[in-house]
């Protein structure tokens, strides 16, 4: 599977919260304290009604003509210390929660991101950038503003609900039966409601991920639209899409709207029935007409929570999409996995490669790579020729473990590639893709990339052993300069000569070149092509290249022709014998005569 | 009442107007000039947060100065000092507000008028529940039976007033959302037609995560406070009811009321000022995550294939952990101001008791009286609230609307003249005396890429431009077809200056292929034509002459085939064939190809050019090539050779071969490395033969 999990999306939300809250222990740091005061905090909100009803019955009495002043005044102001514990209950567990809440979050963002890297190279090509993007910044921002207003709301309401729920079956039993059951068919539809909104909120994220895409074309692509005109095009798109997550929003925001009046009037069926019901139990006997408007004073803290409950949960909604999407990050396997601590550890020196019967087919495609085999002696430089789409670079790929092979299987110095731990890999192996992808950094930061502890002398000294001092010295600011975005204030030849240098610092044991040189101009070319001659004697070096410069250089040549290895040996010997090498080589040896 | 607050109000209607007539693309209200008050105005606040978040730097840069001496000039008072920056603030997201209502008139109307229905209502509760216990319960209670009549009345009263409440929450909350999404995908859309009218110099100083941010998060940001603007507004209109209710009830009891719903508003307002800078900082970071994040994972090979995950993900969590402390710093000024505003109408209802009760003695008001007071104030606590939530979106929205409104504002936008370039023959090019240099990002002078070049293409002609890696090549093909202008000197076609073009003229003139190729999340028919309307015939065509045909044809959906993001499925030679063929299918009369067959076979890439050659898509074009290659330099009638910038030669191939010893060793560089290789290759040999001879094997340092 290259794709991200998608098992969780189908997860109901109770299910996602839960897992959620177990992969982030964050979240539980003293939780049983922040609950502590939530329920102080809640029980606070009981006062007024109290107040209100201890003042109406005793204080003022039947008659009301003749308020009992002193009580009164002790009633109020107990109930005022009452509010002011309150408040600062709910500021200590406010500062609580949003803690343990923001700090799980950066954890779990960063969890993500960290994933998202360790996917598979396809996995990550597999996946929109702007989608992956989101589920680091804007899905798991999402959660945040969900706890920074709404998941306090949840903890209260629900305290609430209990405390007021409690407090009415003290006055009245029956009456709070009789508002449980106004309010049941209310729970009922807003089950359903929220499965309608939570799939909306879904459609919403998934056309904002369309959106993002879409934009982020019409920013990266600037100078092709430019060069061809293609602004109307790609205006269109852009509208497709913000008119999609539009019409997304606004059918999410219909089911909302749809929720509240159904609250609002089964609050008013259930104050009516109090009023009704309890006028009557009051006549009964059970009943004060005090206790009955403070019933009536609670129904209102019962209803409020229940309201609060309606727009927090449609928020919450909306935070358990981002989440589920988080964590659907986290749920995808990496196809091609670290063996870590069990994996083994390979011992510095010339590496051995060997491929055995290796197919190799991208995911629903046909096979692009049929029973390689191969032996890579240590301290060989190999140059890997072919036409485009022969092969030659998944060769590279698998021979990196960017991806596994489907058939068979890759070794070096006799252990199976996938057994090899990834930092002894990554450290004995590095691949120069062809597109140089530099950050936005100086030219020293991005060489360092390779090496993090190297000195501006040693970074000196490495473009100098590759050739590049001239280069080098060309540049105004020197190592200091600033490369721009994705290295574009460099043109894409010098944007090469970064990557290989970054590569070189490194300081691998097998150097995999993917046409690592095809913008560099000829003379650079040569002189680099001369420099890595030195370094990578001593070390396994295998070079893709279109170049066929590079080939004769080699120790040998391996010919890749529709997925196949077809020929191998010096290229001195190749280019004698008909086959592919020697058609490749006549037109090289064309281009280059005038 | 936005705009009446404004100073400058004056301007105000006109800008309405212009706002409201260009809703329906959107475009007219991209010029700016309609709106220079609110950008400048905003300018002079965010100068302060771009200080104080010197990393971010996006709020303050794309101004092109004019702003500076705006905001320097301090014409709105105590320019530094806290209060008026808060008092800024507030004005400003009042006007941000005023945009929005002038922008969506009739929604807004609707949702102002079902919230005043739902806050009336929420009175008319408390009115409803009041008269129950004066009229039913009490009476009831006192003599001890009731009629069903009555019960029925009390019943239907509460009823009929929660049926309207509940009618003017759902109109309230539907249009308010509609209100919001309506001017996001307004802005949205007017931020990216932006993107695409703003010149690449421009972009070249932002970053792709900050542009994306603009689009996205800073235009939900500028919009968020108007999912509860409704709600507030609605509020006030019930506060006013409810002053009026509290006062035909009783004045003295009323004066709680005048002191507890002030200090809400006044606390409100310290809320906000005190919430202001630390939002502000986290939008900021939120926006830097971002950035991070989408530079990592678009690096992600190069962080895979040195094994860099770690460092990565420690870079994002010095991101992500100041974005937490920014959080969790609003959550503290949140924290406590929430439990404040819960805690003051509290208070005013044990006010009310207190003195009510009092008034009850004297006679001046009955227990019902009492009741329903104390009831409007539990009712009131929570929605007054929702002032304070539009009051705790506003710095969030002014930060985002800053942040949308420079984009809007960034001029330097590209200069279009009026004149036509003819159609059908190879274009004529001329470049006489350019210069050019990038302008960092920041601010520091440029420094000249290419200085005095000059070269000309007769129609139908090829010029090869040659020289070494970072020689200026690349610049100079993105001059010819103007996607940036010279800082010197001219690009002159068919003998006009390409500035003095008319939009989209060039475009309809010239192609450049890329070195760099981009593909769009579109199919291959749509990669390729990018909108042109031509005939199926015409797209296999020129992927015919770009050799891509066998390869189109082998996909499972031919033309109508998706290639992903960036053309992801595809390898990097099949992008560079669907470049070419998007160039040629346009029939362009001046073809500029910038190294555009790298990533192609060298017997590909013969094929190609050769079909370039001969094909008629390809030759009526004037060409400028850039290459390496010698069949490719062959191909051309002069050969231009570029050095550090500049013009080092011209002429024929053997006259460069001749007169340019640069020129010699560049395109001779193969022959010559073959030469010494082959020498080498029979040194070696000599060498392993005596080494033979002598027994020993010397390891090669």
């Amino acid at each position: 599977m290259t794709a991200l999990s998608e098992s969780a999306a189908s997860e109901s939300a109770l299910s996602t919260l839960r897992r959620g809250l177990r992969i982030s222990p964050e979240f539980r740091v003293g939780l049983a304290g922040t609950l502590l005061l939530a329920l102080i905090a809640t029980a606070g909100r009981i006062v007024v009604p109290v107040a209100v009803q201890q003042v109406v019955d005793k204080g003022i009495g039947k008659n009301g003509a003749h308020p009992d002043l002193p009580f009164i005044r002790t009633a109020v102001a107990l109930c005022a210390v009452g509010v002011l514990i309150t408040a600062v209950s709910a500021y200590l567990m406010n500062v609580r929660l949003y803690k343990s809440s923001e700090t799980g979050l950066a954890a779990l963002r960063v969890r993500a991101f960290r994933h998202v890297h360790d996917l598979s190279m396809l996995t990550q090509s597999g996946e929109r950038r702007g989608a992956l993007v989101s589920r680091v910044t804007g899905d798991v921002d999402q959660i945040s503003q969900f706890m920074q207003f709404g998941g306090l709301m949840i903890i209260v309401s629900a305290g609430q609900l209990v405390v007021a729920s409690l407090l009415m079956a003290v006055y009245s039993w029956p009456l709070m039966l009789l508002v449980w059951v106004s309010f049941v068919p209310l729970a009922w539809a807003l089950r359903r409601f929220q499965r309608m909104i939570s799939g909306a909120y879904t459609k919403v994220r998934e056309r904002t991920g369309d959106l993002l895409s879409v934009v982020s074309e019409s920013v990266v692509g600037a100078a092709v639209i430019r060069a061809y005109g293609a602004e109307e095009r790609t205006a269109r798109r852009v509208d497709e899409t913000v008119d999609a997550t539009r019409a997304a929003q606004t059918r999410a925001q219909r089911l909302i709207a749809m929720t509240f009046p159904s609250s609002e009037l089964v609050a008013a069926l259930a104050t009516s029935a109090v009023v009704v019901c309890g006028t009557l139990l009051g006549l009964g006997g059970h009943l004060t007409a005090g206790e009955l408007i403070a019933f009536l004073f609670l129904v209102t803290l019962f209803v409020s929570p229940m309201q609060t409950a309606t727009e927090v949960l449609n928020d919450a909604q909306n935070a358990v999409a981002g989440w589920r999407r988080v964590l659907s990050v986290l749920d995808t396997e990496p196809d091609v996995a670290d063996p870590g601590a069990d994996g083994e550890t390979l011992p510095r020196g010339p590496i051995e490669v060997e491929f055995e019967r290796v197919g190799f087919a991208y995911p629903g495609g046909p096979p692009v790579l049929h029973e390689v085999d191969a032996r890579i002696a240590p301290r060989t430089r190999i140059a890997i020729v072919g036409e485009t789409g022969s092969g030659k670079t998944t060769f590279a790929k698998l021979l990196t473990r960017l991806m596994d092979p489907v058939e068979g299987e890759v070794r070096v110095d006799g252990v199976p590639l996938r057994r090899v731990r990834f930092s002894s890999l990554r450290e004995r192996i590095v691949m120069v893709p062809q597109d140089g992808f530099l950050f936005d950094a100086s030219l020293a930061d991005n060489i360092r990339y390779g090496r993090a502890d190297a000195s501006d002398a040693d970074l000196r000294l490495a473009l100098t052993e590759l050739g590049l001092a001239d280069w080098l010295d060309g540049l105004a600011q020197g190592l200091a300069t600033p490369v721009g975005q994705r290295g574009e204030s460099l043109s894409a030849g010098e944007r090469q000569l970064v990557a290989l240098a970054r590569a070189y610092i490194a300081d691998p044991d097998l150097l995999v070149l993917d046409e690592a040189t095809s913008a560099v101009d000829p003379a650079t070319e040569v002189r680099i092509q001369r420099a890595l001659d030195g370094v990578t004697r001593g070390r396994t070096a295998v070079s893709i290249a279109h170049r066929l410069s590079t080939a004769e250089a080699a120790d040998e040549v391996i010919v890749f022709d529709q997925g196949r290895i077809v020929q191998r040996g010096p290229a001195s010997e190749l280019v004698k014998v008909p086959g592919v090498y020697a058609d490749l080589h006549a037109s090289w040896v064309a281009q280059r005569k005038i | 009442m936005p705009a009446g607050s404004s100073p400058r109000g004056a301007s105000s209607p006109e800008q309405a107007t212009v706002e409201a007539t260009a809703a329906p693309d959107g475009t007219a209200a991209l010029n700016g000039a309609a709106v220079p008050d609110v950008a400048q105005e905003t300018r002079a606040t965010v100068d302060d947060d771009a200080a104080a978040a010197p990393d971010d730097g996006s709020a303050a840069a794309p101004d092109d100065g004019s702003a500076v001496p705006e905001s320097a000039s301090g014409d709105d008072g105590l320019g530094a000092g806290g209060a008026s920056s808060t008092g800024q603030i507030l004005r400003e997201g009042m006007r941000v507000l005023g945009v929005a209502i002038r922008a969506e008139p009739r929604v807004f109307t609707i949702s102002v008028l079902a919230s005043a229905l739902y806050g009336a209502m929420t009175v008319g509760t408390a009115q409803a529940l009041g008269w129950a216990t004066q009229h039913t319960v009490l009476p009831a209670f006192d003599s001890g039976h009731t009629t069903a009549g009555a019960l029925t009345g009390a019943a239907l009263v509460i009823l009929g007033v929660a049926f309207l409440k509940a009618l003017g929450v759902g109109g309230r909350r539907f249009f308010a959302g509609l209100m919001q999404y309506r001017m996001q995908a307004r802005y949205r859309r007017a931020v990216t037609r932006q993107y695409l009218r703003l010149p690449l110099a421009w972009h070249q100083k932002h970053p792709t995560g900050q542009l994306l941010s603009n689009a996205n998060a800073d235009v939900e940001a500028a919009w968020a406070p108007l999912a509860p603007l409704p709600m507030a507004v609605g509020v006030v209109f019930m506060l006013l009811i409810a002053a009026v209710s509290i006062l035909l009830t009783d004045p003295v009891v009323a004066i709680v009321g005048f002191l507890v719903f002030p200090a809400i508003a006044l606390l409100n307002v310290v809320y906000q000022r005190r919430l202001a800078p630390v939002a502000t900082r986290a939008q900021q970071l939120r926006a830097e995550v971002s950035e991070v994040a989408h530079e990592s994972f678009e690096g992600g090979l190069v962080v895979k294939t040195l094994g860099r995950e770690q460092a990565e993900t420690e870079r994002f969590a010095t991101s992500a952990d100041a974005l937490r402390d920014a959080n969790i710093a609003v959550g503290r000024v949140r924290g406590m101001f929430d439990p404040v505003l819960e805690a003051l109408p509290n208070l005013g209802v044990l006010a009310v008791l207190l003195i009510g009760s009092v008034r009850l003695q004297s006679g001046a008001m009955t227990a019902g009286d009492l009741v329903h007071v104390a009831y409007l104030f539990t009712l009131l606590a929570f929605p007054i609230r929702s002032l304070g939530w539009v009051l705790a979106e506003v710095p969030r929205s002014v930060v985002g609307w800053d942040r949308v409104r420079s984009v809007l504002d960034a001029g330097g936008s590209m200069p279009y003249g009026e004149a036509e370039l003819k159609a059908g023959a190879p274009a004529a090019l001329r470049v006489e005396a350019v210069r050019f240099g990038y302008e960092p990002a920041d601010g520091a002078p440029a420094a000249d890429v290419l200085r005095d070049v000059s070269f000309e293409a007769s129609p139908g002609r090829t010029v090869a431009v040659v020289g070494p890696t970072g020689s200026g090549k690349s610049t100079l093909t993105s001059l010819l077809v103007r996607l940036v202008d010279p800082a010197d000197g001219s690009v002159l076609l068919d003998g006009l200056d390409a500035r003095d073009v008319r939009a989209g003229g060039i475009a309809a003139t010239a192609a450049l292929v890329p070195q760099q190729t981009f593909m769009f999340d579109d199919t291959v028919r749509g990669n390729i034509t990018l909108g042109l309307d031509v005939p199926d015939e015409r797209v296999w065509a020129a992927l015919r002459l770009a050799q891509g045909d066998g390869f189109v044809a082998a996909l499972p959906d031919g033309l109508d085939t998706r290639i992903g993001e960036r053309g992801a499925t595809l390898s990097g030679g099949q992008r560079q064939r669907l470049a070419l063929a998007r160039a040629v299918v346009r029939r362009p009369r001046l073809l500029v190809l910038d190294d555009a067959t790298s990533a192609v076979d060298p017997q590909v890439e013969q094929r190609i050019l050769a079909g370039l050659r001969e094909s008629e898509e390809g030759g009526a074009a004037t060409v400028v090539v850039v290459a390496y290659r010698k069949a490719t330099i062959a191909l051309a009638d002069e050969v231009v050779f570029i050095e550090h910038g500049r013009v080092e030669a011209r002429g024929t191939h053997a006259e460069l071969l001749e007169r340019s010893e640069g020129y010699r060793n560049l395109v001779n560089a193969y022959e010559r490395a073959e030469a010494e290789q082959e020498a080498l290759d029979a040194e070696a040999e000599a060498d392993a033969e005596s080494v033979e001879k002598s027994g020993g094997v010397g390891e090669l340092a």
